[in-house]
């Protein structure tokens, strides 16, 4: 096995010290140096390994957790990394001094905005997706991870696909595809690491002692499958030259467009919605005490989602070239949606039927009644969006830009950060988090620099759309598109201070989980004990 | 006929056929009385296998992992 190891990576370090020295273009010579340099590392590591006596046995009787304790640790940390970015990248808006000369063009707005949604989505998003999905198929199946050491590989994998993204950004690799805009090498890498993770997750379902596939991980893996398959298909390219990292699409025109958004909102609709949901169907009843107010709601809500959410994507291309079946259809579907979102934002509410009194007292189950509070609004106000006229006042305009922050901000930061405050205790073996006034602390941050954001967004983007849309009695427009910058300035400065207090209580929840940390010895979960004579619970 | 025109009326008549009875079928499929029981167990399911049942047969009157049983019951809503 090791010698197999040490071929691959040989050859995979020489091909990057290859790749170095041939390379067209800088992001592709960096990226090639950095895989050179870890190649090595792990080929030197390999071999001092290779022919010694094995070392003591892994235990396989207790849960696999060593890697969704790296999860949460990487979590926390890329949550910092974009939440700082999408602060910057606010105040740039606001104040374009902030594009500094010395900087260009690596620091520009341009290349640091995709930096930032790529690292609250697949960075922060991602990484606390695959620390709660392998945390919570192990629980519900009563089984360790399957694949061993594979889990790790998923980790680590998926880090390096963090890095060489990001880093292409500022270098200037892009292919010009919104939440896609890796170039080609690293598509195939995060192929590779995704596929890897299915295998892993699959597996322990396979093995799972429990009769029942839990309906939290009936999410993760519809999660998993999509993002797999959008993946696939938005990012069909060829590459330039094996030795640079450009690469031509496909498809060209509408239908390249209409691929991109099929994948856009499919990226919202399964990265964004059903892994969170996964999330909500295990960690709510866990931390209320209670089980899901409906199982029957949940596979409803399951199915229909899977069902609507993958004809959406439309609505992202009204009044374009796309033709108006196209585009209607996907408002239709959109709007239909509101249902089994509102049907799941109920269910996951209504779990507290009973455990009201936790709102008052535990602040950790304020923050997911709060992040399901905001799902239910984003999700309502996301089809009022897609409906043909409204899109016609709010495309292009800071509108969008307010609804996706309260979806995420709202929902994806507060059931994340929730997640985060169970997990920390349990995976180190605390009884509770260091502090519970510094929770509150963050709670109210949170909260009001999603409300300081959002507000903003609102009023700046109607306002916006209403300047580009206002003509005098002769028809003539009124305003240039410079007045209705120089109008957005102060809920452009209003919006960088809701990031500031978000990034706070982010950086407060840092300091706690780092006190509940220091110190602690990792928690070893045992399995449940293969008892022949229990009867599996049917 | 052309690949698209083919495609089409496939996909706008048996295929909308199929995933809507699908569909249709997963939503009684989720109302069976006779899955109630298969629905409770598996809503049970994120309280178990936590507590390893190796420390603690289920048959002492204060066991957690029986506690938590009995305190669920009766909250059902399957």
């Amino acid at each position: 096995m090791n010698y197999a190891k040490l071929i691959i990576l040989g050859l995979v370090a020489l091909f990057a010290a290859i790749a170095t020295n041939w390379g067209h273009d800088l992001a592709y010579r960096v990226h090639a140096f950095l895989i050179l340099v870890i190649a090595s590392g792990l080929f030197i590591w390999t071999l001092r390994r290779t022919d010694e006596p094995p070392s003591a046995p892994i235990n396989g009787d207790i849960y696999f957790d060593g890697v969704i304790r790296a999860g949460v640790i990487a979590t926390a940390f890329w949550g910092i990394a974009g939440f700082l970015v999408g602060t910057f990248i606010a105040f740039q808006l606001a104040f374009p001094a902030l594009n500094f000369d010395w900087g260009q063009p690596f620091t520009n707005f341009g290349r640091l905005r995709p930096l930032h949604t790529s690292a609250v989505i697949f960075a922060f998003g991602g990484n606390a997706l695959i620390a709660t999905s392998l945390y919570v198929v192990q629980r519900t199946s009563a089984a360790r991870l399957w694949g061993g050491n594979t889990a790790w590989f998923v980790f680590w994998g998926y880090q390096l696909f963090i890095v060489l993204a990001a880093t292409g950004y500022l270098l200037g690799a892009t292919q010009s595809k919104e939440y896609a805009e890796p170039e080609w090498y690293v598509d195939i890498w995060l192929t590779i690491v995704w596929l890897a993770y299915l295998a892993v997750f699959l597996g322990t379902i396979f093995k799972r002692r429990e009769k029942h596939i839990y309906v939290a991980n009936w999410f993760f893996l519809s999660f998993i499958i999509t993002v797999a398959m959008l993946h696939l298909v938005n990012n069909i390219s060829i590459p330039v030259s094996i030795w640079g990292s450009k690469s031509v699409q496909i498809f060209s025109g509408v239908q390249d467009a209409m691929t991109q958004w099929w994948y856009g909102h499919n990226a919202v609709g399964f990265f964004l919605t059903a892994g969170f949901l996964g999330m909500m169907y295990y960690f709510v009843p866990k931390q209320a005490g209670r089980p899901v107010y409906s199982y029957k709601l949940s596979i409803i809500h399951f199915w229909a989602l899977i069902f609507l959410y993958i004809w959406a994507g439309p609505h992202h291309l009204h009044y374009t070239a796309l033709p108006d079946w196209a585009s209607t259809l996907g408002m239709v579907f959109s709007i239909i949606l509101w249902m089994p979102s509102w049907g799941g934002m109920i269910n996951g509410l209504m779990t507290l039927q009973g455990a009201w009194d936790k709102l008052r007292t535990d602040p950790i189950m304020r923050m997911f009644v709060l992040s399901l509070g905001f799902y239910g609004m984003s999700t309502f106000e996301g089809p009022m969006m897609s409906i043909r006229a409204v899109n016609s006042l709010s495309h292009y305009t800071d509108w969008t830009i307010g609804h996706v922050h309260s979806g995420a901000l709202g929902w994806n930061g507060m059931i994340t950060f929730a997640c985060i405050y169970f997990l920390t205790p349990k995976l180190w073996g605390r009884a509770k988090m260091y502090s519970e006034s510094a929770i509150n602390w963050h709670f109210w941050l949170a909260t009001l620099g999603i409300v300081l954001y959002a507000a903003s967004m609102w009023v700046t983007g109607i306002m916006e759309g209403l300047m580009w849309r206002e003509v005098d009695d002769q028809g003539f427009l009124v305003n240039s598109f410079a007045d209705t910058v120089s109008a957005k300035f102060p809920m452009y400065v209003v919006r960088g201070l809701g990031g500031v207090l978000f990034l706070s209580g982010a950086l407060i929840m840092c300091w706690n989980m780092w006190m509940t940390i220091r110190g602690a010895k990792p928690a070893n979960a045992p399995l449940p004990a293969r008892n022949p004579n229990a009867v599996p619970a049917e | 006929m052309e690949t698209y025109s083919l495609l089409r009326e496939f996909a706008d008549s048996w295929v909308l056929l199929a995933m809507f009875g699908f569909f249709l079928g997963a939503a009684i499929w989720a109302f069976l009385p006779s899955q109630n029981s298969a629905r409770e167990d598996a809503s049970q399911i994120p309280f178990r296998n936590d507590i390893p049942p190796s420390k603690c047969a289920g048959t002492c009157a204060d066991c957690a992992s029986k506690a938590v049983d009995d305190k669920m019951k009766g909250l059902r809503n399957v």
